[in-house]
């Protein structure tokens, strides 16, 4: 018996390796945006972002030439204490630090019988010294990045230092006013919203009376119709866009928060009628049947029986909208564009704008992910249900 | 609920009852829907301006197709014939590298106590847009031509000892590394429908034949396959409409240069960045008569669900 689990225990180890190794390769570039998104401007440029779980840049250097003198903390002579700033200022770049180690001291060679170190070596050495005399502040980690990104800071320094020496560009306030920058991804992140919201929640409740009708009305070409409603689910977004986007421009609706709402709107309709039939049709009979015959109308059948009972399937199709408006940005960018930023074009105007701003980019994509993450981990049942809904009960 | 009386039958309405339940619907996915759709074929044999019919633009001594101008320059120009060739890259790949892994996944993950965490983290990127998965990967395919590589495909390229290899430049190589992010964010979806079905099979045939013997190979290409086959055949379905439609990874990570157009973006290039609603309308067009198998297919999927309810 113990034979027998031991040998299932080692026919798994196979899946657990392949399963693991598909997470990890799953897991990775999220976890590189999310470490970089914290990493100062400078460290992001020159290294990767995986080496935070490696030594500090230096480290290897320091040990070979001047850990064993110095010692590891540098503090070891007192009278070249290498924690001091002010001694460690007159050294802090190569050109300055590489005559110091040519330099003899008390009449033997700096290094002793070692032999120079190189230019990248001595750099590398002078920034490692920086670092452990507290004349480099940077940290390894900084919030900094999210500063920024939020307020829309586009300067060479911090959003902080800015404000703090008074040298903020005109548009910034420093201080609370700063959030509704219409450049941040603080304004961008309550457009998102204002959009998101009244998009989740018309078309769900349109959705539920068409649904309920083709449920439990009977009506002249009730089936046709609702397969005419399968089809439009496939109907490319793309394919609608010219048309509304000229309908839009007679109306004056272009780029305006109700122009965007009655297009997602309309584009949800198929799917969540589709997904609440589906539900609804598939409540008991007799719970309906038994309501009429006790003289309930149809609304009081909609209303206090058909959405209280739905509760599950309109959490679902919530999410769904909720995450698929949230993060579409065909959609904002035509109808919208700058005049309301969403966070999604916020984020497409940087990658273009800014070319290589990895700290800001990488801030700014992530506070787009956040409200979809909470939302993923604590809603995931509903989530995974509504996919399921959706794509096979059929 | 109280007791039953003798008589049964759904509640008689007045005729006009259901119509206003449906009206509001109808009214608005009419506007939306099926007006920008017929719309968008007649713009697609107009010319640019909508000032007449497509063959006005049509220039002497070269070939014109007449009223379906349009339609000549979306087959047979050479960036479209590169967005055909590409879109139908993306659906081989694609479709079979996230069907697979899904289904790969789905089934290790059944034997696993850790099954709940390992969905999870294959089907974060669901969650994410296509504009941050953009961010994500063109970091991860960042190409420095100086001795740092901060991208990580460079890194571990450069750590192997090879020379940094611009991924989303390079044609031919750039095309599937954006399939890649497709795979990455979809292959959760084909996993969570696959591993549902994967629980509908019939625990006592798998065991029933791991007793005769059959090895788990056996067992997964002789009975789970066969049994979860309508599902995967969906979940295949409901990818090619996917893929067909593909914008937003495009559009974010290399705005269709470098040989990575496809039939998606290359209608939002010529709707808004030339102007031209009537190619962008036959674009759109094609698309739709692209989908359209599948739709029946979706209908037809649909009515025999129907007639079993």
């Amino acid at each position: 018996m113990k034979k027998t689990a031991i040998f299932h225990r080692l026919r798994n180890i196979p899946v657990h390796v392949v399963l693991i190794g598909m997470c990890l390769m799953w897991m990775i570039p999220t976890l590189g945006l999310l470490v970089t998104s914290f990493r100062p401007l400078q460290d992001i440029n020159s290294s990767g972002w995986w080496t935070i779980f490696t030594k500090p840049k230096g480290y290897d250097e320091y040990q070979t030439y001047c850990g064993s003198c110095h010692g590891d903390d540098g503090a070891a002579i007192p009278e070249a204490d290498l924690t001091d700033p002010d001694l460690v200022q007159q050294y802090r770049r190569s050109i300055t630090l590489t005559p110091l180690l040519e330099q003899d001291i008390n009449g033997q060679p700096h290094l002793g019988d070692m032999s120079l170190p190189n230019e990248d070596q001595t750099a590398t050495i002078a920034t490692y010294m920086r670092r452990l005399s507290g004349i480099d502040t940077n940290t390894k980690f900084t919030l900094d990045n999210y500063i920024d990104a939020i307020t829309g800071y586009r300067g060479n320094n911090t959003y902080r230092s800015d404000c703090a020496s008074g040298t903020q560009s005109l548009d910034l306030y420093c201080d609370i006013r700063d959030l509704a920058n219409p450049r941040g991804m603080g304004r961008a992140f309550l457009n998102s919203l204002l959009v998101a919201i009244p998009c989740t929640v018309f078309p769900i409740l349109i959705a539920s009376f068409a649904a309920y009708a083709f449920s439990w009305m009977d009506f002249k070409g009730r089936q046709w119709l609702f397969a005419l409603l399968v089809g439009l689910q496939v109907v490319p977004l793309q394919m609608t866009l010219i048309p509304i986007s000229r309908l839009y421009a007679g109306l004056g609706l272009n780029g305006t928060f109700l122009g965007i709402w009655l297009f997602h709107t309309g584009f949800g309709l198929p799917y969540a009628i589709y997904l609440m039939r589906n539900f609804l049709g598939s409540l008991p009979k007799e719970v309906f049947e038994s309501a009429y015959i006790d003289g309930a109308s149809h609304w009081t059948a909609f209303t206090k029986l058909a959405m209280p009972l739905s509760v599950p399937a309109l959490a679902s199709l919530a999410i769904f909208q909720f995450l698929w408006i949230w993060n579409d940005l065909l959609v904002a960018l035509v109808f919208l564009g700058g005049q309301h930023p969403v966070l999604t074009y916020q984020i497409g105007n940087m990658v273009t704008s800014l070319g290589a701003g990895w700290h800001l980019l990488t801030a700014a994509a992530f506070i787009s992910m956040i409200l979809p993450m909470i939302i993923f981990f604590t809603l995931q049942k509903y989530f995974v249900r509504g996919l399921l809904a959706g794509s096979v009960k059929g | 609920m109280k007791k039953q009386k003798s008589t049964t039958g759904i509640m008689r309405q007045r005729p006009f009852t259901p119509w206003i339940y449906l009206l509001p619907a109808l009214l608005i996915m009419a506007t939306f829907i099926i007006y920008p759709g017929a719309n968008t074929f007649y713009l697609s044999v107009r010319n640019n301006d909508n000032s007449g019919w497509a063959g006005t633009r049509c220039i002497a001594g070269q070939p014109c197709w007449g009223v379906f101008e349009n339609y000549r320059y979306a087959l047979t120009n050479t960036i479209m014939q590169t967005a055909f060739l590409n879109n139908l890259k993306w659906i081989i790949l694609m479709v079979s590298g996230t069907v697979i892994i899904g289904l790969l996944i789905a089934v290790l993950a059944d034997k696993v106590k850790y099954e709940a965490l390992a969905k999870s983290i294959i089907f974060l990127p669901m969650a994410i847009s296509f504009v941050g998965a953009g961010v994500i990967w063109k970091f991860m395919y960042n190409y420095g031509s100086s001795q740092v590589q901060i991208g990580l495909l460079n890194a571990i390229v450069t750590a192997l000892g090879g020379k940094p290899v611009s991924w989303l430049t390079e044609p031919g190589i750039n095309t599937i590394a954006l399939i890649i992010v497709g795979v990455w964010m979809w292959t959760g979806f084909c996993m969570t429908i696959l591993a549902a079905a994967l629980k509908g099979v019939s625990t006592e045939i798998l065991e029933a034949a791991r007793v005769d013997g059959a090895t788990e190979w056996q067992v997964f290409w002789k009975i789970i396959v066969p049994q979860i086959m309508p599902t995967i055949t969906v979940v295949i379905t409901t990818m090619i409409i996917n893929v067909l439609k593909i914008f937003d990874i495009v559009y974010v990570m290399t705005g269709g240069n470098y040989g990575t157009e496809v039939i998606a973006n290359r209608m939002y290039t010529e709707m808004y960045k030339n102007y031209d609603p009537g190619r962008a309308s036959a674009i759109a067009v094609i698309l739709i008569l692209v989908i359209i198998p599948v739709m029946i297919f979706n209908i037809h999927r649909f009515q025999k669900q129907e007639e079993i309810r």
